[in-house]
């Protein structure tokens, strides 16, 4: 934490394991203890806090495993998910709400109800995602500091 | 209106003596489905579900509810009401169901 307040970057890059719902949250709840300290507006940290959360699950339900990585900035916050696969096949349809490719088991948790990514989008200032099948999906999210 | 002020009516049973009843809630939410509780919750809701495991709080953690509702009687894993002690959400219980917590919680004028 000495790092952050002494320089104006600060960068951490985290893992997810595919599967691992357990875990699922501590790198978000992570994210919102660290940005309050630093500072941050709460509804820029809260913003955020949902989307990470919303992408650690997605890691955990949907991929083969992959990373969050949060980079602060003087003026913005940029977080990339990036998995090891399988991929999108079509990220359009991904994209809306309500359309989901989640199992019976995940829906049981209440998950998988295709809120994840429109979610991280709406919560975000920006938002890309590239995927390719049997390469893996980056998801690229931008959060401004400043209204 | 406190957590605390919602034992006695919603005919609770707190599972987390450790956690702190003196939050405000401030509106409600009914729902089983934590994708939609991601999208749509707010902080200082008090949440009713039957959902017990350990995301839930992970979610409400991060929406800073004022407490989890389990209704129907639902079981709770120890590790949940552990994560819960934690992260400080109130963890009660009530035998009654959903439909019935959240029209009594209305009725108590949490809008």
């Amino acid at each position: 934490m000495e790092r952050i307040e002494k320089e104006t970057t600060y960068q951490e890059t985290r893992k997810v394991e595919k599967g691992d719902f357990a875990a699922a949250g501590q790198i978000s709840a992570s994210y919102k203890n660290m940005l309050k300290r630093l500072g941050v507006d709460s509804k820029v940290v809260r913003r955020l806090a949902i989307a990470s959360y919303e992408a650690e699950i997605n890691l955990a339900i949907h991929t083969f495993g992959g990373s969050m990585t949060i980079t602060v900035y003087p003026d913005h916050i940029v977080l990339v998910v990036k998995d090891t696969g399988p991929g999108i096949a079509d990220i359009g349809l991904a994209m809306q709400e309500g359309y989901s490719t989640a199992s019976e088991q995940v829906r049981m948790l209440g998950f998988g109800a295709g809120m994840g990514l429109p979610n991280m989008k709406r919560c975000s200032d920006t938002f890309e995602i590239t995927s390719e099948l049997g390469i893996g999906t980056t998801i690229e999210m931008g959060f401004l500091l400043t209204p | 209106m406190t957590v605390a002020q919602l034992i006695e009516p919603l005919e609770l049973t707190l599972l987390t003596p450790q956690t702190s009843l003196e939050r405000e809630v401030t509106g409600g939410c009914v729902c089983d489905l934590l994708s939609f509780v991601m999208a749509r919750g707010d902080a200082g809701m008090a949440w009713i579900t039957v959902q017990t495991h350990l995301n839930v709080i992970a979610v409400a953690s991060l929406h800073e509810f004022s407490c989890v509702i389990v209704a129907e009687g639902s079981a709770v894993e120890p590790e949940t009401l552990a994560k819960a002690t934690e992260e400080d959400i109130p963890v009660l219980r009530s035998a009654l169901s959903e439909y019935t917590l959240s029209g009594r919680l209305y009725a108590l004028g949490v809008r």
